[in-house]
């Protein structure tokens, strides 16, 4: 569950939040919408509590996962590494990445990785945290149609039980995962 | 097209090695006085005579203990202040005075002031710590300050805690920097360590030989002793570089090491 009051956020004069309120529940897909520079990804910091620079009240209960806009892998752990060391399970790293079609490159290193698969290794390592709320900020970046396809009907089947919250410009990504559009500062 | 052609690497050094020997012996051979500039030939068997007694190497074995253990206290005082300064703004401001003090202070001074203070068989090793010391700070402190903060962010979201963060964000980055200051302060520690024997005349040390040497005019000895010194420093080089290697391999931090595809 997510809940955000009266919230206020600006970057020296840029006011990017006045006052912005929303409620979401339990479990559900939400796609967050709006042109560049509304505020998406400042939304998913505040959510996540890595930015707490911001006026108003957000209170995010459970556990949070994160796929960032960027891949963010440790260079020196390969790619069954970077998803053990979030969720510390070999089964469910080895499955995940299985899932994600890494399984013949879990002993690469991400500089040996192509942009997609690093990608992969990514979005393996969110959906192996053991969260309550995944926030996925355009996972989907350097993916091909068939891959991309195939990890959207993963996170359809893995995150149905949990509140999912995507930062997307895609609409077919929008409606493939079934998610509800949050308008923001449009 | 045409392939340019190469030497390896190590015959490339050899040769460098032979070349600088050989304007070495050239110089001697114009100068003619071995008092002034004693030939490589006469340098090396006064050497190889030196090896066989016991006083080369209760002398080296001292010099080494002595610097050694000056390296290696201002690697640890180095990292712990430099990761101090880097958490922490007021011990940094408080510390900043103290190392550009010492980075700006001739060595000379330095010795000289020891001697009031110290035990001298205990001058070398401060003076080789003080050396070491603000390179080992600077660079462990920069090593945390360039920390890649988005991975810093994602140790903070999926929880690792900061042993964990310690061991997969920080060290990694902290690392190179920390090999970088050490292999440039080894030969920092030796030249100051000797340069400190010599003028505190610390018993059974390089630094009192080399001292002798001038007092009675043996200038091949005085080479002799040199080319001790040179060599130990790069031995003690070669072996700290393979034990960060080795250390390296057994942890995560290689990036070009190959895990055991055990999964």
């Amino acid at each position: 569950m997510i809940e955000i009051k009266d919230l206020k956020k600006a970057f020296d004069e840029n006011v990017i939040f006045d006052g912005f309120s929303l409620s979401l529940p339990d479990k559900g897909f939400y796609a967050l919408s709006g042109p560049s520079g509304a505020g998406k990804t400042t939304l998913f910091r505040m959510i996540s509590g890595l930015d707490t620079g911001y006026a108003g009240e957000i209170n995010a209960d459970g556990k949070i996962s994160y796929v960032f806009q960027e891949n963010r892998l440790l260079p020196q752990m390969t790619a069954y590494e970077n998803v053990f060391t979030a969720c510390g399970d070999k089964e469910k790293s080895l499955s995940l990445l299985r899932e994600v079609g890494l399984i013949e490159a879990v002993d690469k290193y991400p500089s040996e990785l192509s942009g997609g698969m690093n990608r992969r290794v990514a979005i393996a390592r969110a959906l192996s945290y053991g969260h309550d709320i995944l926030l996925l900020d355009e996972p989907f970046t350097a993916l091909d149609a068939d891959i991309r396809d195939k990890i959207i009907n993963l996170i359809k089947e893995l995150e149905k039980d949990k509140l999912l919250l995507i930062i997307t410009h895609d609409p077919d990504e929008i409606s493939a995962l079934g998610c509800e559009e949050i308008k923001i500062n449009d | 097209m045409k392939r340019r052609f190469s030497l390896p690497s190590p015959l490339r050094s050899a040769l460098a090695l032979v070349f600088w020997v050989g304007v070495w012996w050239i110089i001697s051979l114009i100068v003619n006085k071995q008092v002034l500039i004693p030939s490589p030939p006469a340098v090396a068997v006064r050497l190889i005579e030196l090896i066989k007694t016991s006083d080369f190497h209760i002398s080296v074995l001292m010099s080494v203990l002595r610097i050694t253990a000056g390296f290696a206290a201002a690697v640890l005082l180095g990292i712990i202040s430099g990761v101090l300064c880097a958490k922490f703004k007021t011990v940094d401001t408080l510390l900043s005075p103290l190392y550009n003090v010492i980075k700006a202070t001739p060595v000379a001074s330095f010795i000289i002031l020891a001697l009031v203070w110290i035990n001298k068989e205990l001058i070398p090793v401060f003076i080789s710590a003080l050396m070491v010391l603000p390179v080992i700070h600077g660079n462990v402190k920069q090593g945390i300050i360039e920390t890649d903060k988005q991975l810093l962010e994602v140790a903070k979201i999926f929880g690792f805690g900061r042993r964990k963060t310690l061991k997969t964000v920080y060290l990694p980055s902290v690392l190179p920097y920390l090999t970088a200051g050490m292999k440039t302060c080894l030969g920092l520690a030796w030249k100051a360590g000797v340069a400190s024997e010599v003028l505190c005349f610390a018993a059974y040390s390089i630094g009192n030989k080399l001292y002798q040497s001038k007092v009675y005019l043996e200038t091949a000895d005085m080479f002799a002793w040199t080319v001790t010194v040179i060599l130990i420093s790069v031995i003690i080089e070669k072996l700290l570089m393979a034990a960060v290697d080795l250390s390296k391999k057994k942890s995560k931090y290689d990036r070009n090491k190959r895990p055991e595809k055990s999964v």
